[in-house]
């Protein structure tokens, strides 16, 4: 028989399960959305030279390079912010804990800034290009088939760990039912993914390109969508623990902000605007990619703090 | 192998927080912070009511998600009893540990790292019982290898029935309580 009544005298800091603030939040919605952006450009590099030629950005170009670059740097500023014993943050380089994701997070986050900054070298916005002539001579590299496939794929790589890794991050926790789902990997990805096409989609200055982002984001969105349902049900029809962390989305503290803002704001009108404007129906507009945005940031706090609120209950 | 645990009997204790004081004088914990607590539980319906008090720590699970998941190795397992302890020097202040652990045993110091009960393995290695188990008043908490069958705690928990803290977060803890 479970109590009816329970009562501890714990009362430090953190006993009341929100250890996790804002800033890893705002770590996660950056590393998917860079990861986004890594695996486009990787798929757009492989492709083929970009469009035209044209100036500005396109998924090919260093644009979406440098706004990875910049991605990531606030992303780990956010995680840094998060530390409580600062000055021993080079301990996680000194080790690899095959078991810790975090640790696994730390050494992609090296991976990935060579091939941002290389994605930058190989094709420099036009002014530093001008000012650096020596990276004028390495951008002719770029012109090299197998430079700019090797690079795609690596891109890509880079991409695929840390989108993963974001989501395996907090479903590898194993005091937090809300978060023990192999599912919050996939979804993570696939959020990552969306908001990466979202941002590159109101980037774009080729029609055609904004077009096929249109389309694919509206097929992100939909998988998206399952993922979500899949989530849930799987919780919903695991042990009392789980079916309880699920309440906190189905009826409990975050139930409204999780439907009308990740999933309504967030998936359903964005695919709704976008399968219109791909239709020809409506003018395409800035709207869809930001309401990508704002429902990605905004899943990442619902589940950060969800997440923490659920736990293993003694009642 | 050497597994310590711990044997707590919910038939003696009073929770007196003598344990909770012993901890606090020995380990220094600072001001708002305590490595170990009491719990009442009460079960039943009025008037056939029962309660049961138990002193709670840090498990140190065979399998322990908080050692798992530190990214620098400073949650480690001690090689002697298995007991799960914290490198202040090496933790980053992350509190992916504290998130992970069931039982929220743990807490940041003030000083930036993460910290919890130790089982006093600084008195352990000198032959002595932790400083909890030792000042019990009524002598309701044992200490011992748990893969010892002679042991103490090995005997109390083939004699009497026990549980623990939510096994199903399959952590597998080692403090027991007998009922
Ligand atoms: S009780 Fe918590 S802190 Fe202690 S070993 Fe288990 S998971 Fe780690
Ligand atoms: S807070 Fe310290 S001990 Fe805990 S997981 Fe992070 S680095 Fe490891």
């Amino acid at each position: 028989m479970s109590p009816s009544e329970f009562v501890s005298t714990s009362h430090h800091p953190l006993a009341d399960g929100h250890a996790w603030g804002w800033e890893i939040a705002v770590y996660l919605f950056l590393g998917g959305f860079t990861a986004g952006l890594l695996v486009l450009s990787g798929l757009a590099r492989r492709r083929g030279p970009r469009a035209t030629g044209e100036p500005g950005f396109a998924l090919a170009s260093s644009g979406l390079s440098i706004v990875g670059l910049g991605a990531i740097s606030l992303g780990m500023l956010a995680l840094f912010l998060d530390l409580a014993h600062k000055p021993f943050v080079w301990r996680l380089y000194v080790t690899m804990e095959p078991r810790s994701p975090m640790s696994w997070g730390a050494w992609i986050l090296l991976l990935v800034y060579p091939v941002l900054l290389t994605g930058i070298a190989l094709d420099p916005p036009r002014a530093l290009r001008d000012r650096v002539p020596a990276l004028a001579r390495l951008a002719r590299y770029a012109e090299d088939e197998r430079v700019r496939r090797g690079l795609g794929l690596a891109s890509i790589a880079a991409g695929l760990a840390l989108g993963v890794y974001t989501g395996i991050l907090l479903s590898a926790l194993g005091a937090r039912p809300l978060w023990s789902s192999g599912l919050l990997g996939p979804l993570f990805l696939v959020s990552g993914l969306s908001t990466g096409a979202a941002f590159a989609h109101m980037a774009s200055p080729l029609a055609e390109e904004r077009h096929r982002l249109a389309r694919l984001d509206n097929l992100l969105i939909a998988v998206e969508l399952a993922l979500i349902a899949l989530y849930l049900i799987g919780l919903a029809s695991s042990t009392e623990a789980h079916a309880e962390a699920a309440k906190l989305l189905l009826g409990g503290p975050y139930t409204a902000v999780f439907w009308v803002v990740v999933v309504g704001v967030g998936l359903v009108a964005p695919l709704a605007i976008q399968a219109l404007t791909v239709a020809g129906r409506i003018a395409p507009t800035h709207v869809a990619p930001v309401l990508v945005l704002i429902g990605g940031i905004v899943l990442r706090f619902v589940l950060v703090f969800a997440g923490q609120a659920s736990h293993w209950s003694r009642l | 192998m050497t597994r310590l645990g711990m044997v707590i009997d919910t038939r003696r204790c009073v929770g007196c927080q003598d344990c909770v004081v012993a901890c606090k004088t020995e380990n220094r914990t600072p001001e708002g912070y305590n490595r170990d607590w009491i719990t009442y539980a009460t079960k039943g319906r009025f008037p056939t009511l029962s309660m049961t008090i138990q002193s709670e720590r840090c498990n140190h699970c065979d399998d322990p998600p908080c050692v798992s998941c530190c990214p620098t190795g400073a949650s480690h397992v001690h090689p002697w009893g298995g007991v799960v302890l914290i490198d202040h020097d090496a933790c980053i202040g992350c509190k992916a540990c504290v998130v992970s652990c069931p039982y929220d045993a743990r807490y940041i110091h003030p000083d930036g790292y993460a910290d919890k009960c130790t089982f006093c393995i600084h008195r352990v290695e000198r032959g002595q019982d932790p400083a909890c188990v030792s000042v019990c008043p009524t002598h309701c908490m044992h200490f011992g290898d748990l893969d010892d069958p002679e042991s103490e705690v090995s005997r109390l928990l083939a004699s009497r029935p026990h549980h623990a803290n939510l096994p199903e977060a399959g952590t597998g803890p080692r403090i027991f309580y007998l009922d």
